[in-house]
């Protein structure tokens, strides 16, 4: 099944990898009879009397956070109250300023004192933003971007989107800056923080929403702080890289200056790593806009609701609008904050001159502003665009569905029964007949021939972990199911990546098509994907395949691109043909960046299967899902640990073969 | 959702006007939760618009069905105003049981939930509505990941609504796959509309598929209470769920707190009655023909003054 050149990966081990195989295949085959013939029921089943109640033990230890926790003066929910209290306020603020508009008094008697701003001065703000951080032609991008929101009718969503962006982001970016410099001065912090910024990463936000609404109450400041658990992560980790890699001569330079600790942080450190801090801050920006759905399952509101309530009604065109709403934000925030992150330095204005001449992009933005919404206030439709003039071209998609749904469902109907047959349920009795123990164990010796004993251990005690819960049939669904997704992910996005990389018009429509797939809620297309598929395993990896198709092509692309042009050279001289050239030299030099792309693909495709649950699967993600909808924060927690270790055991097995074949290659990153 | 434009100055001309403000209890904001199914939003803010007209202030609080409950005993949250019988009596038991939390009566609705399918079934399958004729035509509701069995798609996991019991114990040809979320069930009734193709799935009402589509619940043997307790009761012997689904009231509950801190507020809630049929043709304005919720709402203060004026005097 492997072509040649992923062989060499496994050179001189191949003897181990196919008896391992071979023996997992064996034991998942005739598991059942095993049993049978021994009568030990333990050999599929982990003994109920064994299991552990940890699930029980964190529902406990949360009911005794939330009732009984105290430190004296005040109990731990009134010290997350004050917290929440503490983000609120700027919440309501911003939310004011960009739609409510202010009021003073409550409910019914409150009296708007002051209006909020016009979606005219909106959009010249991003606009003058985006000229600022780089030039006239991403004014003109982010103006239009914003201008969709308008004339599609999304803006009033939108802009209570963009408060909580607005207000996640800072927060994200200076928790993670503050993270980062601990991380920096401290080594030991770096270690401590390491494992924790993992599961920040690969646990399921269902699993921690639930005891986040507890502590933190109902409303969109728990939204707001589970959207910043979850995009905080790499801003700690570009922030510690980013001052580690400020050259040694630079900080010295600021030593013999006199520049104190504090001052070389601030005035050397920090400005000095600003680029690559920037990309900290893009990332953040993104991931925050990632969870603008799941966080308006807890009361954010917002284009995310807007997406579940139009497909609840299955408005599938105004889920579109709603999900591209989410898109084009995305859009013009990534590239105004890319292009902040690269922005050169420019010459300081002459200060004789008057402010307006000195900076007449700001002196007219806000000219324009307050003129704007002055007038909204006599003049509605300075205020919010007028709904007369909002169009929508869901009919349309609803229309394109109806009909392919009628004139294709029969065909698609059959391949999808055909890969049932052949590659699902095969895939499906192999892990799930794998009996636990030798689970762990094939587990172990796979970690250890990678990564050593450690790892080896590590790996152990996690799958230890999941069977003890008595989640391991669910667990080895999930197995399944991201294995399936993942073959078919790499089989669609590796050809097309290594297209991608040798051709530049190529790389613009698969660039543009991998970022709409990317930002595009998968909410968006899980419904038209039921439509044509029905409730199962098979809706749930397209939805699976489509989100994680993003990092094969990239890596794919990327390996190929950074192959130096002089060794292809040698390759066409000694008469290679093109198909030569590929299958010899560019993709066994590509295979370190492959590796790397197929560790993020599995990624993406764990931290996906958590909402296909939404469709109907019965793995870990369908057991998240149940215990938010139950408000189990013990059964939650439990069942996201299990899916974050089944990630993490992959990570540091496919990054360890990552390491050993660019070694053996030679080359870097 | 916080104050809007048009309310304020709405509230502003009505201070022109020299209406008078009835005296209320306490001017903190009536905490309402609202979930994802539109139903219980419009419910929830007709009860929000009869109690502002009382003077009281009033906010839409964002709050998942079951979770609700933490906040409603702790008082973060005030009131829900649809649990259903069918779905929630165990956590609303569970939470009443607390002392915290307060049943305040039926809202007039009745809920039911029952296997469900299309008109056109019926040519192909005559025997229906009796659950009888379903066997015959398993093959019919077959698909190739079921068959030969056929396929029943239930709602999700956590709806409950013991399915595969009832399954196993009337010995029908199928087998139970479960949607994971109702816009997952729906969308396959959609497809399968569209198409004229077979399906039997769980439908409830009110909601607004029962007048989009064409089609009748299954008729089992009636739902009682020894049916779910009793292997021995019904046809099968010795299994328990030998029946149909019950219906039940979809009922108003609330914070303990309510009562002390806004009295009279608490009996406008419990005095909110409204039927199926009203409810049902409010919900197809909104989900069919896309009518904006307030609006609808509206419409309904407007016609109906009153009933509403009866409930907060």
């Amino acid at each position: 099944m492997k072509p040649a050149w992923f062989g060499g990966l496994f050179r001189g081990s191949r003897p181990f990898w196919l008896g391992l195989f071979a023996i997992t295949w064996a034991l998942s085959t005739w598991s059942f009879q095993l049993y049978k013939a021994l009568d030990a029921r333990w050999i599929i089943r982990f003994p109920a009397s064994l299991t552990v109640p940890v699930d029980q033990w964190i529902s406990a230890f949360m009911a005794w956070l939330v009732e009984d926790a105290t430190f004296g003066l005040f109990t731990f929910r009134d010290l997350t109250r004050f917290v929440s209290a503490v983000i609120e306020a700027p919440y309501d603020l911003v939310r004011a300023l960009l739609i409510d508009g202010f009021a003073l008094g409550q409910g019914q008697q409150a009296v708007e004192v002051a209006p909020s701003l016009s979606w005219i001065a909106v959009i010249a703000i991003i606009a003058a933003l985006a000229w600022y951080a780089k030039n006239r032609a991403l004014a003109m991008l982010a103006a239009v971007c914003f201008a969709y929101l308008a004339v599609f009718g999304q803006w009033a969503s939108a802009m209570v989107t963009l408060a909580s962006v607005l207000i996640a982001v800072p927060i994200g970016v200076a928790g993670g800056l503050a993270l980062g410099i601990v991380s920096y001065r401290h080594p030991w912090f770096e270690r401590m923080l390491r494992p924790l910024l993992d599961l920040m990463q690969t646990v399921p936000v269902f699993a921690y929403l639930v005891p986040i609404l507890f502590l933190f109450g109902f409303g969109p400041v728990s939204a707001l702080v589970a959207t910043v658990i979850y995009a905080m992560p790499p801003m700690v980790r570009v922030s510690t890289v980013a001052l580690h890699s400020v050259p040694e001569d630079v900080i010295e330079a600021g030593r013999m200056m006199g520049c104190k600790r504090r001052q070389l942080l601030w005035k050397v450190l920090v400005p000095t790593a600003m680029p690559s801090l920037m990309v900290g801050v893009n990332q953040v920006i993104m991931l925050s806009l990632n969870m603008v759905i799941i966080a308006s399952m807890i009361g954010a509101g917002g284009l995310g609701y807007d997406v579940l309530t139009a497909l609840r009604r299955l408005d599938i065109g105004g889920g579109i609008e709603a999900g591209l709403a989410i898109v084009v934000m995305a859009i013009a925030l990534d590239r105004v904050s890319q292009a902040f992150a690269v922005r050169k330095v420019r010459a300081r204005p002459d200060p004789a001159l008057p402010f307006h001449q000195r900076h007449p992009l700001f002196a007219s933005v806000a000219a324009l502003t307050a003129a704007t919404t002055a007038l909204g206030v006599f003049i509605p439709g300075f205020r919010l665009y007028p709904e007369q003039l909002t169009i929508t071209t869901g009919p349309f998609w609803t229309e394109t569905m109806e009909w392919i749904n009628v004139n294709f469902f029969d065909t698609l109907e059959a391949i999808k029964t055909a890969l049932l047959t052949w590659l699902l349920l095969p895939v499906k009795r192999f892990f799930t007949g794998i009996p636990w123990a030798w689970g762990i164990i094939a587990i172990a010796l796979a970690a250890g021939r990678t990564g050593g004993w450690k790892l080896a251990l590590m790996a152990a005690l996690m799958t230890l972990f999941i069977a003890a819960n008595g989640l391991w049939a669910k667990a080895m669904i999930t197995v399944y199911l991201i294995t399936v997704s993942v073959l078919i992910a790499s089989a669609i996005g590796i050809p097309l990546g290594i297209w991608a990389g040798q051709n530049a018009r190529a790389n613009t429509v698969i660039g543009a098509m991998i970022d709409t797939l990317q930002t595009l809620p998968s909410f968006v297309y899980l419904i038209p994907v039921v439509m044509l598929f029905r409730v199962g395993d098979f809706s749930a990896m397209i939805a699976v395949v489509l989100y994680a198709l993003a990092p094969a092509v990239r890596y794919a692309a990327h390996g190929i691109r950074s192959i130096e042009p002089e060794v292809i050279e040698a390759g066409r001289v000694s008469g290679c043909t093109e198909r030569q050239l590929l299958m010899r030299i560019k993709l066994p030099l590509a295979a370190p960046s492959l590796l790397l792309g197929l560790n993020q693909t599995i990624m993406l495709a764990i931290s996906m299967l958590v909402i296909t649950a939404l469709v109907g699967t019965r793995d870990l993600g369908q057991e998240v899902y149940i215990a938010l909808t139950k408000a189990n924060t013990g059964q939650g927690i439990v069942a996201g640990l299990s899916v974050a270790f089944i990630a993490i055991i992959s990570d540091r097995i496919l990054t360890a073969l990552a390491r050993a074949s660019q070694q053996r290659l030679g080359v870097g990153q | 959702m916080k104050t809007k434009f048009l309310i304020s100055t709405a509230v502003l001309s009505a201070f022109a006007a020299g209406a008078a403000w009835a005296e209320v209890e306490s001017l903190d904001p009536i905490k309402l939760t609202t979930h994802d199914w539109t139903g219980q939003i419009v419910t929830t803010k007709i009860m929000g618009e009869v109690l502002k007209q009382a003077g009281y202030n009033v906010d839409y609080v964002q709050a998942d069905y079951i979770a609700q409950f933490a906040g409603l005993k702790t008082g973060d949250l005030h009131v829900a105003m649809e649990i259903w019988e069918t779905t929630g009596r165990e956590a609303m038991d569970e939470a009443t049981g607390t002392g915290n939390v307060v049943n305040l009566g039926p809202t007039g609705m009745q809920a039911i939930e029952e296997w469900w399918y299309p008109a056109y079934m019926e040519e192909v399958c005559p025997g229906l509505p009796d659950w009888q004729a379903l066997n015959d035509c398993a093959q019919e509701f077959s698909t190739p990941e079921t068959a030969p069995l056929g396929r029943y798609l239930g709602g999700p996991v956590t709806w409950g609504g013991f399915d595969e019991e009832r399954v196993e114990s009337l010995g029908l040809d199928f087998e139970v796959v479960h949607a994971g979320t109702d816009a997952a069930l729906f969308a396959e009734l959609e497809s399968a509309y569209q198409r004229k193709a077979p399906i039997v799935l769980w439908i409830y009402s009110p909601h607004w598929s029962t007048s989009k589509y064409e089609g009748s619940f299954v008729e089992f043997p009636p739902y009682t209470a020894e049916c779910y307790d009793d292997p021995s009761w019904g046809i099968n012997p010795d299994m328990a769920y030998d029946c149909g689904k019950p219906t039940g009231p979809i009922w108003k509950v609330a914070w303990a707190g309510v009562a002390d801190k806004w009295p009279g507020a608490a009996e406008a809630i419990k005095a909110f009655t409204i039927s199926n049929a009203e409810m049902g043709a409010m919900v197809g304005k909104v989900d069919l023909d896309g009518q904006s919720i307030d609006d609808v709402v509206a419409e309904w203060m407007d016609a109906n003054k009153d009933t509403w004026s009866a409930w907060i005097k």
